[in-house]
């Protein structure tokens, strides 16, 4: 028996003016799935990630969220229902200390109903749990890290930060718009265990990569974009294998390089 | 050869004693207690003792106004810089809240000490629901329609002939006692600015000043941002419309001018001088603004004149505003370093 679709995207087309960011994109997300989504720069990718979690209205299809329709929904009431995302480009409060900005996703009436969070509610407490969170997520708690100003951050604890801000939700699904970019090698590989972690602890995830090597290691199903189009879906081996995504993604030797390490 | 001012720079580092009074241990020590205490001790004492040190009947008056003039700023500062809303609608919650409490004083006979509150929080309301359309955007919308409604409800008043039109509506009861007239607006304007001062650091002033720095992640969050904002706009047109009631009943007097554009452009001028998001600054910005502006009435038409030159002063040579400027000299100490 397959376990019940977790999201399911139908025919999803997304124009701009003339321009068509997404032309007719589908694609179903199990429980428990990491489906990573890769594609030459400019091919939609970020913009399916705004379609789903409702910060850009599709212009047709529609997205399913445990059966239920989300499409159209305003993006506070889609984090709402569990569906989280990160940002690519890191949206911290910058002037509030990293473990304030936990306050703000705490405030949420997910947080508030979901409980579960040691206290919640009272005055205070949201502190308390935000510094909880962010030692789960690596951030030192002896140290002065979660309590320093967030924009003298470097950007490795900013990409934490955004995961943090999805699980202060207790999220079923969380969309990962490129947590690896921007990162230093050690600290790419530190976010992969934290990722594995997330899947372990029953939460499903959509990571869209540019890292291809670090996201097979994690990804049990891989989705190429081109040029809005989805070029085809697979495991990592047959996405690398298939001629068509050599040609659009990568173009050379860069396959190789990656194959080599697989 | 290089002159040494390239080789050194200056340096501001946190005095001990404001690092000593960050923490709880500030409670052991008298000298860390006074040196927490003393600037906002200095500020009420100040203002209670302002109308006593007053010379005649006029310069009381002036510190009326500039408690009025103060509310405004505390809400226009609150809004721009806690919660990224600029507005220009002083002259709006003036107007709306002067209007209301005299309706309740000369139509139902409301007592000036019920009739302003009621103001206060039913105009705050009303503002907050005509400015409800605006509160989704992002920009330059909600400056734009909060300038808007003042100068649409004068010209309605106007033509229509309602509310007492040109005239204006008159006969409205003063507050009982001159003391309470003096002391109530400024122990109002202590109370609203110390509990702004803590509203922006609870965790509910914490999702508004997000809000202002990053309304996108606020959305994914979960967190409905229109209904944050609304409650922004809501405390600050309360206060704002509670300056323009007192200022009513201090007039015995509501006109079309209570929706005139001073009231929405000189906050913002204390804001700029007084140091915004601090507050304080918008009240100190303006105890200087008010008084210098009655002082320059002896130049007659020159007045304006003088109050731009004065203000393009403290744009050029003070930028930060003063409050700001102050905390840093209060808190810190520069020093020239070797690089």
């Amino acid at each position: 028996m397959t376990p019940a679709p977790i999201l399911q995207v139908d025919g999803i087309t997304k124009t701009f003016g003339g321009i068509i960011a997404l032309n007719n994109v589908s694609f179903t997300l199990n429980e428990g799935d990491i489906l990573g989504i890769i594609g030459p720069n400019g091919s939609g990718k970020t913009t399916i990630v705004n379609c789903v979690t409702g910060f850009v209205k599709a212009s047709s299809g529609r997205v399913l969220f445990r059966g239920r329709p989300i499409t159209g929904k305003p993006p506070h009431k889609i984090a709402q229902l569990g569906l989280l995302r990160t940002f690519q480009i890191m949206r911290p409060y910058y002037s509030l200390p990293a473990y304030k900005n936990l306050v703000i996703p705490l405030c949420s009436p997910r947080a508030r109903r979901t409980g579960g969070w040691r206290g919640g509610g009272k005055l205070g407490d949201r502190n308390t749990v935000g510094i909880d969170i962010l030692e789960e997520i690596g951030f030192e708690r002896d140290s002065y890290v979660p309590y320093k100003i967030t924009n003298t951050l470097p950007t490795g604890y900013l990409k934490r930060l955004e995961l943090a801000r999805c699980l202060a939700l207790k999220p079923e699904l969380i969309i990962c718009d490129e947590v690896f970019s921007g990162l230093s090698m050690s600290e790419i590989a530190s976010m992969v265990p934290l990722i594995e972690r997330l899947q372990m602890d029953g939460i499903t995830l959509v990571m869209i990569e540019h890292r291809l090597r670090e996201l097979f290691q994690v990804a049990n199903r891989v989705m190429v974009l081109n040029f809005g189009e989805k070029l085809m879906e697979g495991s990592a081996e047959e996405v690398m294998a298939d001629p068509r995504v050599r040609e659009a993604y990568f173009g050379s030797e860069a396959v190789e390089e990656v194959m080599n390490h697989a | 050869m290089k002159t040494a001012n390239q080789e050194r720079r200056r340096e501001r580092i946190d005095r001990g004693i404001k690092v000593r009074s960050d923490g709880l241990y500030a409670l052991m020590s008298w000298r860390e207690l006074g040196y927490l205490t003393a600037p906002r001790l200095v500020l009420i004492a100040g203002l209670i003792l302002l109308p006593a040190v007053m010379p005649g009947l006029y310069w009381q008056r002036v510190i009326t106004i500039v408690c009025i003039y103060s509310l405004l700023a505390l809400s226009f500062d609150f809004l721009a810089h806690y919660v990224g809303l600029v507005s220009l609608g002083g002259a709006f919650f003036v107007g709306v809240g002067g209007y209301l409490t005299a309706l309740l004083n000369t139509g139902w006979g409301f007592p000036p000490v019920i009739a302003a509150p009621i103001a206060a929080i039913l105009g705050g309301a009303i503002c907050t629901l005509l400015l409800l359309p605006c509160l989704p955007l992002r920009g330059v919308y909600f400056a734009i329609v909060t300038l808007m409604y003042p100068l649409f409800l004068a010209r309605m008043i106007e033509a229509l002939d309602i509310l007492g039109g040109t005239d204006g509506i008159m006969g409205i009861d003063s507050f009982p006692y001159a003391w309470l007239e003096q002391y109530g607006i400024i122990v109002l304007l202590l109370m609203i600015l110390f509990g702004l001062r803590r509203l922006v650091t609870t965790d509910l002033g914490l999702v508004m000043r997000a809000v202002k720095d990053n309304d996108q992640a606020v959305k994914a969050s979960g967190i409905n941002i229109t209904h944050y904002k609304a409650l922004a706009v809501f405390i600050a047109s309360s206060v704002g419309c509670l300056a323009g009631a007192c200022m009513v009943h201090t007039y015995m007097w509501a006109g079309i001018s209570t929706f005139a554009l001073d009231f929405s452009v000189l906050p913002i001028a204390a804001t700029v001088i007084g140091g915004g998001s601090t507050l304080v600054g918008p009240v100190l910005g303006c105890l200087i603004l008010v008084p210098v502006s009655e002082l320059l009435r002896d130049f007659g038409t020159l007045r304006i004149v003088f109050y731009s030159l004065i203000l393009l002063g403290f744009i050029v040579f003070r930028s930060e505003g003063l409050m700001i400027y102050g905390q840093r000299k209060y808190q810190q100490f520069e020093r020239w370093t070797r690089i």
